[in-house]
């Protein structure tokens, strides 16, 4: 039950984005798609479930003083191979997303989960943890992205529901902040 | 297990032994994927030229670099043969005009110098907007299907010009026409030049010409 509530906990009530505010770099910027946003989202889960397993596994050998420099040599060294095997076996994909994936580095839910849960907690619960708030962040930035296409250019996923320019402001740097602001406010109402 | 204190030798050799085994464990996964990376760069390459010069997946690509004939940079010619024949010239070229900056754009000329055909290579436009421009987003590119330099003005209407701009990307537009109109002197001069030089090495052999270049140089600095 304890290790479900961890699961779900990244989901709404202590979202990432939507309550945490963590990562509001590649929320804001990748978000012009759903399908953006998901993908930025997986590379992202990815990224946080290796670094938490791996800092909570070393938690105890690294010196309080160091913490941060080891975590972020970890979590950049993740970023770099996900860059790497993203670049080698899935060059459409890499394509689309590849500015944005150095930027997972910067990320500071990524650091923020190996700091506040996975340095305090064994290794299984971090998994759960880094899998939770990944799925909460893929989850948030997919239905930002989803807004912001549906209403920037009236489609979703790609696919075209009329045939003509949306609400452009959506889909510009402007669109982002509307969008998130909404959502966050809508997110309050639900938790309340 | 307890927690490692924070003194100056624990500290030093924690951070050593992490970066070292992030190098290390780096390198290996660069090893790995270097030649998939190439791979996918090439036929990346290969597919934007194929665009622009249909029929060059099944023909030969000689790579060259060329000076812009503006300075502004370096402009890669692709010269597709297909059985010892020239189908056509694939451009990569570029603009720093862009809405953000620069712009890559791959265009294909014949012998003549009409466009084969174009397309937006990279960029960092607005999506939505200015990223009409690759063929993947839109068709506003197809009017520059077939045209000649020449005629066909690269301007957009706004400027005077033959190109229907993207409403609400004028921006855009003009960066598209003013990399192709670069790569479009640029072809031009050196497929002139190339024609000089063929006259040349057919009168003497390739040792000479180099004789007379230099000769030429110390008359100019003469």
């Amino acid at each position: 039950m304890n290790n479900w509530k961890n699961f779900t906990k990244g989901f709404i009530k202590e979202n990432p984005v939507f309550i945490l505010l963590l990562g509001l770099c590649p929320t804001l910027g990748v978000t012009t798609s759903a399908i953006n946003g998901l993908g930025m989202g997986l590379a992202t889960t990815f990224v946080l479930v290796c670094a938490n397993v791996v800092v909570a596994l070393i938690k105890n050998l690294i010196p309080n003083k160091v913490r941060i420099p080891s975590f972020i040599v970890i979590i950049a060294s993740f970023v770099t191979i996900i860059d790497l095997v993203m670049a080698a076996y899935v060059p459409a994909l890499y394509e689309a997303l590849g500015l944005f994936i150095p930027l997972i580095v910067v990320n500071c839910a990524v650091l923020g989960r190996a700091e506040a849960f996975a340095s305090k907690n064994t290794v299984f619960s971090s998994l759960i943890d880094g899998l939770g708030m990944g799925l909460g962040f893929t989850f948030a930035l997919t239905l930002l992205g989803a807004v912001r296409e549906l209403l920037g250019s009236y489609a979703l996923f790609g696919y075209k529901f009329i045939q003509t320019d949306g609400i452009l402001v959506f889909v510009l740097a402007p669109g982002a902040f509307f969008g998130l602001a909404y959502l966050i406010a809508l997110m309050k109402k639900l938790n309340k | 297990m307890a927690k490692k204190e924070s003194t100056f030798l624990n500290m030093t050799l924690t951070l050593f032994v992490i970066t070292a085994l992030a190098g290390a464990a780096l390198s290996f996964v660069y090893t790995l994927t270097k030649e998939p990376i190439d791979q996918a760069k090439a036929a990346k390459l290969k597919n934007a030229i194929n665009v622009v010069v249909p029929g060059a997946d099944k023909g030969e690509i000689e790579e060259n670099s060329v000076a812009a004939v503006d300075g502004a940079g370096e402009l890669t010619f692709y010269n597709v043969k297909v059985n010892g024949e020239t189908l056509g010239t694939a451009v990569k070229t570029f603009s720093n005009n862009g809405f953000s900056g620069l712009i890559v754009v791959m265009v294909g000329f014949d012998s003549n110098g009409n466009i084969i055909d174009s397309n937006m290579l990279e960029h960092k436009e607005t999506p939505g907007l200015g990223d009409k421009t690759d063929k993947k987003v839109s068709n506003w590119n197809e009017q520059f299907k077939g045209k000649n330099p020449s005629e066909f003005i690269l301007k957009v209407k706004k400027d005077g010009g033959s190109v229907d701009a993207i409403t609400a990307a004028t921006i855009t537009s003009r960066a598209y026409c003013d990399a192709i109109q670069r790569a479009y002197d640029t072809f031009m001069k050196n497929a002139a030049g190339q024609n000089t030089e063929e006259v040349d090495t057919d009168a003497s052999d390739a040792d000479n010409t180099e004789t007379n270049e230099i000769v030429e140089s110390n008359q100019k600095e003469d």
